[in-house]
């Protein structure tokens, strides 16, 4: 089954190794057994031609939400893993705030379990960072790093209270791993529902201020640095969350962070419509805070590109703007919305290879990312010039809430293998579990 | 503009805006008959859908319609998608299967009207929608002002309270401004909303900076229930800073008119006496919206099935 696969010719984009050029990829058994510039004399293995191609370490998602177990009428762990297989990721961090929450090891168990059995590419659970996110009693690290956890976070809830989030920082030392935080101060989103300013003045909905991002993370930075602890910093929105990061890394505190596809291409005026698809948490912002976001991965003040990915049934979204769940879909557009950065120059094709995967894996101490000799072969194949209409009808998503729905994209993933298996390969879709 | 509806006055262009106001002025003469009646709508369904409750504005609606002799049918669903269970879209998609002319309909969430518009094929008015617009409001307003002016072009025109919060704001701002009005806003700092300006207004905290050489003084409804969102301290302050009456009113030209939505809390937006006597024409503004809002459902509900008609 996991044979010989010859990648031949493809444009080979390596950020660990600073590799971008013309070479061949040898997977077996696998694991990448080769690559150079060009292999000769190799035998009974599958070639793929890749001339015109890139061949890329899979997507490593920081930051999606599979809804298994509670929710599986928005998505479960099968069909997240297939979207997230379609979109090019061979491993997904899932978030806690399933029911019942990831706060125990038995459900960190269960959720592994799950993706054993149903999902195609690698599922890592993001394990709650206190009981019931309810920000009171912090769980027990150790016991879910045992499990499988590798990193915490309260994603969606905000940890408000200071003296919390100071122990659940100074505890993750125990465990190394990091703390992500959804850094909204909710005494300051209030009811907010988009961006505050022109937007939100025209649309008469309730405005959720940059400042609510920015006095969070300012605080988070604090506290990290009080703590050493490593704090990741989820879905940077705002120019001002940049600067703090970019300032705070100067001094050497123990920070990373992530953005999502959207806030790297979207601006707030997109939700002028009251399309409850536009609607996220944090909200789209302005043009100037969009470029600083990618001026902050351009530099590296952020690491990685993680898509935030948040199903939610179309029932659900065909309501009142303020009655909606923010949240959208983001695994199977990712690659090809955020190549747009890459076509304006904002980024170098490797640059943004590195931030959908070997960044992101460094984030979480993890060996993946890379295309390297004797590294698992977690490996994707892409067609920068591919120009296709997404319909969330026809992906793999249970759900259908995407800003990009009906939008055609430039940019597609050809085929993605995990482990040396071919677990997607365009117009045949998922092939394996 | 106007043939999917009347959303916004955001949308408009200032000749639907005129062809609104000339209509309703030859509607405002119905109203004088003894028999207040015409057949020009006779054998057409409106639906009142108030998501929100408003007795105003829907009985204003509703006697349009009858003035018509429209067959109007009032709808009063209660609670929020949330609570309810039932998408408002359902609920829409309901009513628009029973092939209503036109569907006008009130929601205290912003964008309602538009995302069910999108979806219906009968014409929709907003009769208001959260703290988004209410274009019937406004061109009532217009419809006043140019009875009382004789024109809104070259108008200094002042809107004084919470701005955030009201739709009769933004409509009134985008039909004064279409029409060649200057319009300024003026309220406690937590009452405007961020980047005020962005609308094409002058914002103000000094409510005797905004009044100096206004023609027309409008006062917003305060909502009490705001005190606990701490936008302002007390009815008190807000009285004694923004609340209008005839001594404030001095700072204003001196044959100033005072507009007001209604219903007035009296005393605390306007002194009693205000609300009661000239300047203020707040009774002129409601006898107005009966005639305004004939038009705009002639305009609609009169006009989509005409083809059909003939054949």
């Amino acid at each position: 089954m996991a044979g010989r696969v010859w990648l031949r010719g493809g444009r080979v984009l390596d950020p660990a190794s600073g590799r971008d050029g013309r070479a061949d990829v040898l997977i077996e058994d696998g694991c990448i057994v080769a690559v150079e510039d060009a292999l000769a004399g190799v035998s009974d293995a599958e070639v793929v031609d890749a001339a015109g191609l890139w061949v890329a370490p899979g997507f490593v998602d920081l930051h999606a939400h599979l809804r298994e177990p509670g929710q599986e009428y928005k998505e479960d762990i099968a069909s997240g893993g297939r979207a997230a297989a379609a979109g090019g990721f061979t491993a997904v961090c899932c978030m806690a705030n399933t029911n019942p929450v990831n706060d125990d090891p038995s459900v960190t168990d269960y959720i592994l379990d799950r993706a054993r059995k149903d999902s195609p590419v690698r599922v890592l659970p993001v394990a709650a960072a206190t009981k019931g996110l309810a920000g009171e009693v912090m769980t027990e690290m150790s016991a879910l790093v045992a499990a499988g956890a590798v990193a915490f976070s309260d994603d969606g809830k905000t940890i408000m209270d200071s003296g919390m989030q100071r122990r659940v920082l100074e505890y993750s030392r125990l465990v190394e791993k990091p703390v992500m935080v959804h850094a909204e101060d909710q005494t300051l989103v209030r009811d907010g529902v988009v961006n505050e300013g022109a937007v939100s003045t025209k649309l008469g909905l309730p405005g959720n201020p940059a400042v609510a991002e920015i006095v969070h993370v300012a605080r988070d930075l604090l506290l990290a640095e009080l703590t050493g602890a490593h704090l990741h910093v989820a879905h940077v929105s705002t120019a001002g969350a940049v600067a703090h990061v970019r300032e705070a890394r100067a001094r050497g505190i123990h920070v990373t962070a992530e953005v999502s596809p959207h806030h790297l291409t979207l601006t707030d005026e997109a939700t002028l419509g009251y399309d409850p698809n536009t609607k996220m948490a944090p909200p789209l912002r302005g043009k100037d805070d969009v470029a600083a976001c990618i001026a902050g991965l351009a530099d590296g003040s952020i690491d990685a590109i993680a898509t935030d990915h948040a199903p939610h049934a179309v029932h659900e979204k065909e309501v009142e703007f303020t009655a909606a769940p923010p949240g959208v879909l983001g695994f199977e557009t990712a690659f090809a919305v955020v190549l747009e950065l890459v076509r304006r120059g904002q980024l170098t094709p490797l640059q943004l290879i590195g931030s959908l995967s070997w960044n992101a894996a460094r984030v979480l101490g993890l060996a993946m990312g890379r295309l390297e000799r004797g590294a698992a072969a977690d490996v994707v194949l892409l067609d920068p010039t591919r120009r296709w209409v997404y319909d969330p009808a026809q992906g793999f998503s249970k759900s259908r809430n995407s800003p990009w729905a009906g939008r055609e994209l430039e940019g597609r993933v050809l085929a993605t293998w995990v482990g040396g298996r071919l677990v997607y390969q365009q117009g045949r879709g998922v092939l394996v579990p | 503009m106007m043939e999917r509806g009347l959303l916004s006055i955001e949308d408009l262009d200032r000749e639907d805006i005129e062809l609104i106001l000339d209509t309703a002025f030859h509607m405002k003469e119905v109203g004088r008959r003894e028999v207040k009646k015409v057949p020009t709508l006779r054998g057409r369904t409106i639906i009142n859908l108030f998501f929100e409750s408003s007795t105003r504005t829907r009985t204003s609606f509703e006697i349009a319609g009858k003035r018509l002799s429209a067959d109007v049918v009032n709808f009063s669903p209660s609670a929020s998608s949330l609570t309810k269970r039932e998408s408002i879209l359902d609920t829409a998609k309901t009513l628009d299967a029973m092939d209503p002319d036109a569907v006008v309909i009130r929601h205290e969430v912003a964008g309602v009207p538009k995302q069910i518009a999108d979806q219906l094929t009968a014409p929709v008015i907003n009769a208001g929608d959260g703290a988004h617009e209410h274009p019937t409001q406004a061109l009532l307003d217009l419809m006043t002002v140019v009875e009382e002016k004789g024109r809104i072009d070259g108008l200094t025109v002042t809107i004084i309270g919470d701005i955030t919060h009201s739709r009769v704001a933004r409509s009134n701002i985008y039909a004064f401004t279409k029409m060649g009005a200057e319009v300024r806003v003026a309220g406690p700092p937590t009452m405007l909303p961020a980047q005020v300006e962005s609308l094409g207004v002058k914002a103000f905290r000094s409510l005797r900076e905004a009044l100096d050489g206004a023609d027309v003084v409008m006062a917003l409804r305060i909502q009490l229930e705001r005190l606990t969102g701490s936008l302002f301290p007390s009815v008190r302050e807000y009285s004694a800073t923004f609340g209008l009456d005839r001594a404030k009113l001095r700072f204003a030209k001196d044959d100033a008119i005072v507009m007001h939505p209604g219903p007035v809390n009296r005393g605390v937006e306007l002194s009693h006496d205000l609300a009661n006597r000239r300047p203020s024409v707040i009774l002129d503004q409601v006898r107005n919206g009966v005639a305004l809002r004939m038009a705009v459902l002639y305009l609609l509900a009169g006009q989509k099935r005409g083809a059909e008609e003939e054949r």
